[in-house]
């Protein structure tokens, strides 16, 4: 074998570890599940929009109307009266449908009279994720064809007489809208304006938890890491001082860096939160709620980033544990990026309330996701998602600072391995018989 | 009055038996020294008598208390100094002996820290950063670290690792006025001839098992040999 070759070898069997392998093979099926359920909620989206009609006009141009929705939607709901707009509401609700769409009896007099038609949509938003968005996308697509066709019809009948009015030919009808969303309703914005109001939030928000977890993350793994390579732990273990000590200083140390940072965080959001009062399209989301206001949310959303940080680094703890030195340290923080991501990205394209069963689960249980999901649920006054959150990731930080003591109990620390032996229980079962 | 009882020590790391059965008792302010090539079972075994691994089997006294059950009251009368051992980088030579110092007793933290800087003989480099130092800095260091706390029980694993001959027979000399002074020490070494200086009794190990055990002196007589390096070499050779 050639000297480029030896060493070729030598690398290739010195880094491709089963540590090395298996975080990148679980991660990518878990990616692999979660692009998978994903896509279900994509074609899920892409099919027909489920919408409802009330139709007062019954008259030329609102039986065009009516005809290009029933050619392109589901309309699940029909009705003639105004009166059945609540019915139609709920209904709809029940069936998964996107809007509502009344025509007023006034709509084709006002338009043969060079007047505007008026078109109210009552969006029934689910979720504020993008993938949320894409079924009343469709409608809004349906809606712009609508004015579309009756702009050709008014072209083709005012062609001869020259009394044309380009503006109002070109934009015919008029669109008045109000969205529900999660139980609150949202006069005059549609989802789209919604979704992009919120998405600056979705994105911002778990990339600077996520890098707030990977930074304190890294402290905790680097500094176990630092104690075998530099053989520093050997005598920490033989001096008197409680393991349990260890453990919990370590942590809380690195957790006040982690709480540094997340107070670096919070006055960074909340200034983010006071920038988007007023919005560039002059929307104030404060006036509908959309902001966090009361130092009470602040504070669940501060409580939430804190226990999930000292979750976070026990975990970062136990994995240190496995550590041999530096340049092992560095493979073992893939993991915890991994999890800190998953969420990330889930939180970003669609909303909690509207995953499958499935995923809600999985997402629910990885401690990451609950201060990345917290703020939104916040502003729609989830505060049971919250707590239950930030109860359930308490508990899981007791649970995994109680096995990372245990295992500092066991000859793991110091040799790698542990052997959780059946045979030395019986072993010594039998000897104390 | 016996300081240390290892009564049929084994140690398995799964299929690999690293102690396989040892027995033997320390009187207090003795030096003891236990010897053998490497992958012997000193190391582990001295782990285990510093309470850094579990045993498998046996058992073990140190100064009356039990070590599976009471490791917390082993490690307040214990010192350990690994072979291999290492101090906070970022740390000056007091300052890490000021961080030892501050896990006993905050009343003679300034009396140890004192102590260690007097074993430790660095002069003013005592005060520069622990990552600045020489090996054999970092091991004198260490071993003032290890004998500032006055242990009742001093396990030394090759204490004068890395040492030039000047520093190793400074050390050897400490150790053996702590002893003097009511400290019992354990120790190992590959070194034989060390042993034989410093010791007063040995146990010869081989293969995780003590093949041999007593005084130097007496061990030489018995083998007809002339040091301790030749009696390791006729008793594993039997």
């Amino acid at each position: 074998m050639s000297a480029l070759g030896n060493i070729i070898k030598k690398e290739i069997k010195e880094l491709l570890t089963p540590a090395t392998i298996l975080p990148i093979v679980i991660l990518a099926l878990i990616y692999g599940t979660m692009g998978s359920s994903i896509a279900g909620i994509q074609e899920q989206s892409q099919e027909p929009p489920i919408i409802g009609v009330i139709d007062e006009d019954d008259s030329t141009f609102s039986t065009n109307v009516v005809n290009i929705l029933n050619e392109s939607a589901k309309v699940m709901f029909n009705s003639s009266s105004v009166f059945d707009k609540q019915k139609g509401l709920e209904e709809l609700k029940q069936k998964n449908g996107v809007a509502l769409i009344v025509i007023p009896s006034n709509f084709t007099e006002n338009i043969l009279n060079k007047q505007s038609g008026q078109i109210e949509i009552y969006w029934i938003m689910k979720g504020a994720g993008v993938l949320d968005t894409i079924s009343s996308n469709l409608v809004d697509f349906l809606i712009t064809d609508i004015n579309t066709n009756i702009s050709l019809e008014l072209i083709q009948e005012n062609s001869s007489t020259n009394a044309t009015n380009a503006t109002f030919i070109l934009s015919p009808t008029k669109r008045v809208e109000t969205t529900y969303l999660k139980d609150r309703e949202i006069p005059g914005l549609s989802p789209t304006v919604i979704m992009s109001m919120l998405s600056s939030q979705s994105i911002m928000t778990p990339i600077i938890m996520m890098m707030i977890i990977i930074m304190s993350g890294g402290i905790v793994i680097t500094s176990m890491a630092l104690e075998k390579e530099n053989k520093t732990l050997e005598t920490l273990l033989t001096l008197p001082v409680k393991r349990t000590s260890i453990v919990t200083g370590k942590i809380v140390a690195a957790a006040t860096i982690g709480l540094i940072l997340a107070v670096i965080y919070m006055i960074g959001m909340n200034n983010y939160f006071q920038g988007f009062g007023v919005s560039q399209s002059g929307i104030n989301l404060a006036d509908y709620g959309l902001v966090l206001s009361s130092p009470q949310e602040f504070l669940l959303v501060g409580i939430s980033l804190f226990v999930t940080l000292i979750a976070g680094l026990a975990l970062c703890m136990l994995l240190g544990t496995f550590a041999k030195n530096f340049k092992s340290a560095q493979t073992l923080t893939f993991p915890i990026v991994a999890l800190a991501m998953i969420p990330m990205f889930i939180t970003m394209f669609a909303d909690y309330d509207t995953l499958p069963m499935g995923l809600k689960i999985f997402t629910f249980a990885i401690p990451f996701s609950h201060p990345m999901m917290a703020t939104r649920a916040l502003l729609f006054g989830d505060y049971l998602m919250v707590i239950a959150g930030i109860i359930y990731v308490s508990i899981f930080a007791i649970i995994i600072i109680a096995v990372v003591v245990w295992v500092f109990k066991t000859d793991r620390i110091i040799t790698g391995t542990t052997k959780f032996s059946l045979n030395k229980i019986f072993k010594k079962k039998k000897l104390s018989k | 009055m016996i300081a240390v009882e290892v009564k049929n020590l084994v140690k398995h790391y799964g299929k690999v038996q690293a102690v396989r059965g040892i027995s033997f008792s320390i009187d207090k302010g003795e030096i003891f020294g236990l010897i053998g090539p490497n992958g012997a079972g000193k190391t582990t075994a001295l782990r285990i008598i510093s309470t850094l691994l579990t045993l498998t089997d046996g058992s073990i006294n140190v100064m009356g208390f039990n070590l599976e059950k009471k490791p917390e009251e082993v490690r307040k009368i214990m010192s350990y100094l690994p072979e291999d051992a290492g101090a906070y980088k970022n740390l000056t030579g007091e300052g890490y002996l000021e961080f030892i110092a501050n896990f006993f007793n905050p009343k003679t933290v300034r009396n140890m820290v004192a102590k260690g800087v007097q074993i430790a003989d660095l002069g003013e480099r005592i005060n520069d950063k622990v990552d600045t130092y020489s090996k054999g800095m970092k091991r004198r260091l260490l071993v003032g670290r290890a004998l500032m706390t006055d242990p009742r029980l001093a396990i030394l694993d090759e204490p004068t690792s890395g040492l030039d001959v000047n520093n190793a027979q400074e050390v050897r000399n400490i150790i053996k006025s702590t002893a003097k002074k009511g400290t019992t020490v354990l120790l190992s070494s590959h070194n034989m001839l060390e042993v034989e200086y410093m010791c007063d009794r040995i146990a010869l190990i081989d293969e995780g098992l003590i093949v041999e055990k007593g005084r130097p002196i007496d061990l030489m007589k018995k083998y007809n040999a002339k040091n301790i390096e030749e009696v390791f070499m006729k008793v594993v050779k039997k």
